[in-house]
């Protein structure tokens, strides 16, 4: 335990001495938040606080944003949170039959388009064996009659796990509206700790998540646990632009109009100056490579959307 | 001298925020007592190529991104050199929260919040937290001049010194409630209890830069309700729009001149026509007449008459029209 803080801590440092000298502007205050971090502290935005206080505070955050967290996130990202996460899905590329489980999935975005996908490559696949004329067996003829979806096609499932029970409530109402029931649960559980067999699903997803969790390192050491070998770690989250002018442009409106949106729209302006301040404390796009490499996943690879203010990263459990 | 943090300032002030919402609802999230470094931090960290711009753009950068106050070193805003002096240049001591619930803004920020705020208040009537917001935002000058006339009044002055609260857990409300008819007290349960509203419910305040300002209108908040009681106006539509009417000529507040001008817009022909006939003009004309509302000390009133707290403070009679 210690020894993770302190793997942790020590890269944490060594990404703000990197950053030091890549990044010439664009970082002033970050370098005033930065302070030795103590055993058993770590950052929440730019505070320090002990571990256990980092959890307590990112669960309130997420509890009083949670009604409004779909909104925000379109207000704040002008609906380009959507396409963020259509380019994971997409990277995916998940068949009918895929377990998927997403992890502070909360509100669903992701386990909802991951249904949406399946369906569509059933369906797709199901047109291509009629246009060439394949002779449909009768269990395929039955599934493609039903309308009602009794099942996700080749039984594919999605587990929605979260640490936060009112992302998963707001979640579970959104299902309920959209239409969505079956293959699709609800869990609450921690990332660093989750509540499920080894070598279980297919595909891991954490969709801006991953930057609350307190320590990074295990949830990654769970992500690899729970998946089967063969198993692909998809990670998309808010990461280091890499473009000086947009980078400025980002800061100033992240520090500047964020906050001031999530006052507006939300009432709640420190949840929000918390959001912009744990993207600022994330590690870069190569360290979060590392780390992922070091939990034990092979072919790390990153890709950057809109100039690296998102990267999704991906990995293998071979 | 920006140098205030909660410790610096004296006892008296320090206790009005001890148990006022505002001190629960920042801690919350952020302990109270945790003085923040200031939050505009887009303004410092565009430092570097902008800093070192021309004169026009590097004004033009201040004003839109500088400090919301005045700052002790010269002129100079936070270093953002990434070199190893960089602590030294935090800045804590200067840009502290003034006051427990205090969101230190930068003049960019305001403008976008005054404006967010105005829209989404007319849009959702509901967000009270929206009109506190602009009344914040917008009020910088009029509560300046509040705070001046309630220092040159010596019971205004004494209200700024004690910095008393009005809260339910401050209100004997039961030796109110036995208080007999026609008294401030009474009248002002009374009103509490048939509009059933509670005096907690105010905002705290969080985006005036000045710790006695944010004092001023946290004041003007929780003297609303005795207002609605001395103008005999219930928290409906109308009898808000009312009160607004009359707090716009008594304290200048744009938030208030907006409320009243926008704030009909909501209303039925019948209750506009009420509006303006009747009420409008003697909510103006008891505005004018009145000395300022804030510099009397209505915690030591509650056993005065209305009529006579009327009479002293200047409201006019109210006209006999069911709101």
């Amino acid at each position: 335990m210690a020894a993770s803080i302190g793997a942790v801590t020590s890269r944490a440092l060594h990404s703000r001495r990197h950053h030091r000298k890549l990044l010439s502007v664009g970082r002033g205050l970050f370098s005033g938040a930065r302070r030795l971090v103590a055993e058993g502290e770590t950052h929440f935005g730019f505070q320090n606080v002990s571990e256990t206080e980092k959890g307590e505070k990112v669960y309130h955050v997420f509890e009083s944003v949670a009604k409004k967290y779909d909104i925000m996130n379109d207000s704040m990202s002008l609906g380009i949170h959507r396409l963020w996460k259509d380019i994971l899905l997409h990277q995916m590329n998940p068949y009918p039959g895929t377990q998927l489980l997403d992890v502070a999935g909360g509100t669903g975005d992701i386990a909802f388009r991951f249904i949406n996908y399946v369906r569509s490559q059933w369906e797709h696949q199901i047109k291509q064996k009629l246009k060439s004329h394949q002779n449909l067996s009768w269990e395929e003829i039955f599934k493609s009659y039903q309308e009602e979806e009794l099942k996700l096609p080749g039984g594919s499932q999605v587990v929605v796990c979260d640490i936060n029970k009112e992302m998963l409530k707001v979640g579970k109402q959104k299902a309920q509206h959209l239409g969505y029931s079956e293959g699709l649960s609800w869990v609450v559980g921690n990332a660093e700790e989750l509540p499920f067999n080894d070598n279980k699903f297919d595909v891991y997803t954490i969709a801006f998540g991953i930057r609350n969790v307190t320590h990074i390192d295990q949830a990654l050491q769970e992500a690899y646990r729970v998946l089967k070998p063969g198993g692909r770690f998809l990670c998309l989250e808010f990461s280091q632009v890499n473009n000086p002018l947009i980078s400025r442009l980002y800061d100033l409106y992240s520090f500047q109009v964020i906050p001031v949106l999530g006052e507006i729209i939300a009432g709640d302006w420190k949840s929000y100056q918390y959001l912009v301040e744990s993207i600022r404390r994330f590690p870069a796009q190569d360290e979060f490579k590392a780390m992922v490499e070091d939990a034990g996943f092979l072919k790390v690879e990153y890709r950057n959307l809109t100039s690296g203010i998102v990267a999704i990263h991906s990995g293998f459990k071979l | 001298m920006m140098h205030r943090g909660c410790g610096g300032v004296g006892a008296h002030v320090v206790s009005w925020w001890q148990g006022s919402a505002g001190a629960a609802l920042s801690s919350g999230l952020i302990a109270a007592h945790r003085m923040l470094p200031i939050r505009w931090l887009g303004g410092a960290r565009m430092g570097g190529w902008l800093r070192r711009a021309p004169g026009s753009l590097r004004g033009l950068r201040r004003l839109a991104l500088g400090p919301p106050f005045p700052v002790g070193r010269g002129d100079q805003l936070p270093h953002t050199d990434l070199t190893v002096t960089a602590e030294e240049h935090v800045d804590e001591e200067r840009y502290y929260q003034l006051y427990p619930g205090h969101i230190p803004t930068s003049p960019l920020q305001k403008a976008l919040l005054s404006a967010g705020s105005a829209f989404m208040a007319l849009y959702n009537p509901y967000r009270h937290d929206m009109v506190a917001v602009l009344g914040e935002t917008t009020g910088s000058s009029a509560l300046r001049s509040l705070r001046d006339k309630m220092k040159h009044d010596p019971e205004g002055y004494q209200i700024l010194q004690e910095r008393p609260r009005i809260r339910l857990s401050t209100l004997d409300v039961t030796g109110l409630r036995e208080l007999p008819d026609g008294t401030f007290g009474r009248e002002y349960v009374r009103f509490l209890d048939s509009n059933r509203v509670s005096p907690d419910t105010r905002m705290p305040v969080k985006f005036v830069d000045d710790e006695e300002l944010a004092y001023v209108i946290q004041r003007y908040r929780e003297v609303h309700d005795l207002m609605h009681t001395l103008l005999s106006m219930p928290t409906n539509m109308l009898g808000e729009v009312v009160v607004k009417w009359f707090e716009a000529v008594q304290t200048g507040l744009p938030m208030c001149i907006l409320g009243a001008v926008f704030g009909p817009v909501r209303l039925s022909a019948r209750k506009l026509q009420i509006l303006t006939t009747e009420l409008v003009p003697w909510a103006v004309q008891s505005g004018r007449n009145a000395s300022c509302v804030l510099n009397f000390y209505y915690e030591n009133r509650w056993e005065q008459t209305v009529e006579s707290l009327r009479e002293e403070i200047g409201i006019l009679h109210p006209p006999a029209i069911c709101v």
